[in-house]
């Protein structure tokens, strides 16, 4: 039987996934907006978990909001990203470095 | 599953403002379409009237009691309100200001008024948050609007580098936030920030660990959005990589609904928990002054300094906050006021230096200011003063108010702290004022800036002289918000 900590650790552990992915990840920019994703997405199965398991209605609709703001955020980063590759030619995240001090 | 058994329409009234900006907004989204490139000063208007029509509704309908509708997702109260109307005026002071600056640099279009009215949505929705979910979409559409309007130069290698770094950290802040509320609603079983308090009273202790770490991760959410250190790293690039006008609109009103968001979800949400979130916001407050004015020292760029020397303010704020006592919110809120309204007059001495193809963002720049222009050069006295709190001007009352708060719940030594910390502030804050009075300008073009920029640039600056002779009215607004 599943029972509701084995949805907790696996939102735990998507969530770690998704930190280390922003921090760790010295190559390329499109993988940290995977991981910012990824982030929601283990939010969203936290707040599903708790409420199926509470037997509440307002988690699952918070999770239907945080998919569209999702949505919306992916927008943003993807055209921030396209005028960042833009300017620099590159899309890598050493090479975002001019702002410093 | 039940089925409602019959639709009751929610009261409507209290949130009447933000359905005036929703679609006064989205009107002007529609006749900017129309406009042509040259009459975007239509646009600029609406914008500005959209903001009095939303001050007067705001102002009209405010009763002084505290309404909450929507099923209990918005409330309309004093503190509201009040933060409401600062944030108005404060975003048609920017819109102002930048004026000059946008067509200069050929970004006088729709997208900034329009994107600056959705932040001000967000704003408003964000203070007015009775419930998670509200207080999460008012935060990203507030950080959306933001995140879009810093590379809205999109020709500039800065503006745009500042807006990846303050996209992915701010979408960081957003998850760890999300996470923090999906446990408290976990163990309280409610999103409502009312119900959620009621619910922590009686938690026994395994499930107390679990809020606890909920709260942790909310702090640090909040914390990124507010530029608290250790979480600032944003801050100093995204200052100084925008382009000022811009940095003019981060800078100010947003602070006002950080602290409505710090608040809402603290007080009201976490209010029980005031033991554990007292101690994280010491050491926040304590690192940010120290890191903030430390740090501001050895900066060459006024954005960059001025984005340090917010930080430390964000650490004075939190002294307010962290007291947990009616009098540290009260001087909480009038510090975060005052200080959007002096960092707009900060912000605003930048555009008035800068013209076309010149930043003026460069401390040299304010070399012999007073002989350039003796009347600019003591209205950035004053706001320089207050920011480093030399009475009497407002940034005086604002620290010596929060310190009493302080002082007041028995942790005189952080009050001590904080007062070392603002001594060590106060040194570059002077250095500006050395640079305008003592130095040869090294450029001597005059002036720009329209008439109306002047004119509510000086009224800014005495503005900020005029509270801190008479800081009463205000602090009495206050407290009376705060009940």
């Amino acid at each position: 039987m599943i029972s509701m900590s084995h949805f907790l650790i696996l939102g735990a552990i998507l969530f770690c996934i998704s930190v280390a992915g922003i921090f760790l990840n010295r190559k390329n920019v499109i993988i940290i907006l995977m991981a910012v994703e990824l982030m929601l997405l283990a939010v969203n199965m936290n707040f599903v978990a708790f409420s199926h398991f509470l037997g509440d209605i307002a988690g699952q609709v918070f999770v239907f909001f945080i998919l569209t703001v999702a949505a919306a955020e992916a927008a943003i980063g993807l055209a921030i990203l396209v005028v960042l590759f833009r300017n620099r030619r590159s899309i890598n995240v050493d090479d975002i470095n001019s702002l410093n001090g | 599953m039940t089925t409602p058994s019959s639709f009751e329409m929610p009261n409507l009234l209290p949130a009447v403002p933000e359905i005036f900006v929703l679609a006064a907004t989205c009107v002007i989204l529609l006749a900017d379409l129309f406009i042509s490139k040259d009459k975007k000063v239509i646009t600029y208007l609406m914008s500005l009237a959209t903001l009095i029509g939303a001050a007067v509704l705001t102002v009209t309908l405010h009763t002084g009691e505290t309404v909450i509708t929507f099923s209990g997702s918005f409330v309309s109260d004093p503190m509201g309100d009040v933060l409401k109307v600062f944030v108005y005026l404060v975003t048609a002071v920017v819109f102002v200001y930048s004026r000059s600056y946008l067509i200069a640099r050929n970004l006088f279009k729709g997208e900034f008024f329009i994107l600056g009215l959705f932040g001000v949505l967000g704003m408003m929705v964000l203070i007015s948050a009775h419930n998670m979910l509200t207080l999460y979409l008012g935060l990203e559409l507030l950080s959306l609007s933001m995140y879009a309007m810093v590379a809205l130069q999109r020709d500039s290698i800065n503006a745009t580098e500042a807006a990846m770094k303050y996209f992915v950290l701010g979408a960081l802040a957003s998850g760890m936030l999300l996470y923090g509320m999906s446990l408290i609603y976990g163990i309280t079983g409610s999103l409502d920030l009312a119900e959620i308090n009621a619910a922590i009273k009686s938690l026994d202790d395994s499930k107390m660990m679990v809020a606890g770490l909920g709260m942790v991760l909310v702090i640090v959410g909040m914390a990124f959005k507010l530029g608290a250190v250790p979480f600032h790293m944003w801050l100093p690039d995204v200052y100084h990589g925008a382009p000022t006008a811009i940095t003019l609109y981060i800078g100010t009103a947003p602070k006002i609904a950080a602290f409505a968001m710090v608040m809402r979800l603290l007080v009201e949400g976490l209010g029980d928990m005031h033991v554990q979130w007292q101690e994280i916001l010491i050491i926040m407050a304590v690192l940010s002054m120290a890191v903030g004015n430390i740090i501001a020292i050895a900066q060459t760029n006024m954005k960059r300094m001025l984005a340090y020397s917010t930080i430390s303010h964000v650490g004075f704020l939190l002294l307010g906050i962290l007291a947990g006592t009616s009098e540290g919110y009260s001087s909480a809120m009038f510090y975060a006021i005052t200080y959007a309204l002096m960092g707009a007059g900060g912000f605003g001495m930048i555009l008035l230096l800068s013209r076309a193809g010149f930043e003026a963002d460069r401390l040299e720049d304010f070399k012999g200011l007073n002989e350039r222009s003796p009347w600019f050069a003591l209205m950035m006295l004053i706001l320089m003063f207050s920011m480093a709190g030399v009475p009497p001007t407002v940034g005086f009352y604002a620290k010596l108010a929060v310190l009493q708060s302080v002082v007041g719940v028995g942790l005189t030594w952080l009050a001590v702290l904080g007062v070392i910390f603002s001594i060590i502030g106060a040194f570059y804050y002077l250095r500006v004022i050395k640079l305008m009075y003592f130095d040869k300008p090294v450029d001597t073009t005059p002036l720009q800036g329209s008439a109306d920029m002047r004119i509510i640039l000086s009224a800014n600056a005495l503005g900020i002289l005029y509270l801190g002779l008479m800081p009463g009215s205000l602090l009495a607004l206050c407290v009376a918000a705060i009940g």
